[in-house]
């Protein structure tokens, strides 16, 4: 077929433009980007170095989030120093987030993505989406959605392999 | 400058390409939560639902299908 100059460039925006609209996803082995850098509302742990790092991604319009939040808050307390949850909030309104902690509250971490910067730098598959860090800051395991019990298990033998 | 007509049927299939591919939002994981809302529901009304079921069974004698699996936030 014999196509003009014009409509190549024409195709090829069309094409780049496609292709340009997809965000990189965090996945397993990939370093998380530094949290200080994305202005998060909340106080993070000093430093996270040599600590097991769980942060997960939440919002409070999220049923299986809710499910998960007892599960992490379980999780902190069981391994203490040794292990940091870090609730990341991405709910658009900070009174939404205000009352779905009010109806569960935690002890872990919680800071709020309210740009949603830091989420769109990650792109999670799913709400919640969480990636366990080893001290590090490397990605070694990642959980797309909570599933009960069966992520639960899987939480306690990725944790106690990171410890070994 | 003229045209032919294959360069302007061209021109017009990609201005309909770029309208169609521009209408299209994509709702990223996170920005569901209008979605999420309650009133996003299409079954929030049971009493409403049961008597249309009814009158749907009534007059096929068939009943279901008449929802989708998922929808709202789109966790898990």
């Amino acid at each position: 077929m014999n196509t003009s100059p014009l409509k190549k460039s024409l195709l090829a925006a069309l094409l780049a433009g496609s292709f340009f609209t997809a965000n990189a996803a965090l996945k397993v082995g990939d370093t998380l980007p530094d949290l200080a850098t994305y202005k998060l509302e909340g106080k993070l742990p000093e430093s996270l170095k040599g600590k097991i790092v769980i942060v997960d991604f939440w919002a409070s319009w999220c049923l299986p989030c809710a499910e998960s939040f007892p599960v992490l808050d379980e999780l902190q307390k069981k391994y203490g120093d040794k292990l940091v949850v870090i609730g990341v909030n991405v709910d658009e309104k900070a009174s939404n987030m205000d009352k779905f902690l009010k109806k569960h509250p935690v002890s872990f971490t919680l800071v709020r993505d309210a740009g949603q910067k830091l989420v769109d730098t990650v792109s999670p598959e799913t709400m919640p989406t969480s990636f366990i860090l080893d001290g590090e800051g490397k990605v070694r395991f990642l959980h797309s959605g909570f599933h009960g019990e069966k992520t639960q298990k899987e939480y306690v033998s990725e944790i106690e392999s990171l410890l070994k | 400058m003229i045209l032919s007509m294959k360069t302007k049927s061209f021109f017009l299939f990609a201005a309909a390409l770029l309208m169609i591919g521009t209408g299209c939002a994509n709702v990223k994981p996170w920005q569901r939560e209008h979605l999420a809302d309650y009133t996003m529901q299409p079954d929030r009304d049971p009493l409403g639902i049961a008597q249309k079921e009814h009158i749907w069974f009534s007059r096929e004698e068939a009943s279901g299908g008449s929802g989708v699996g998922g929808g709202g936030c789109g966790c898990n």
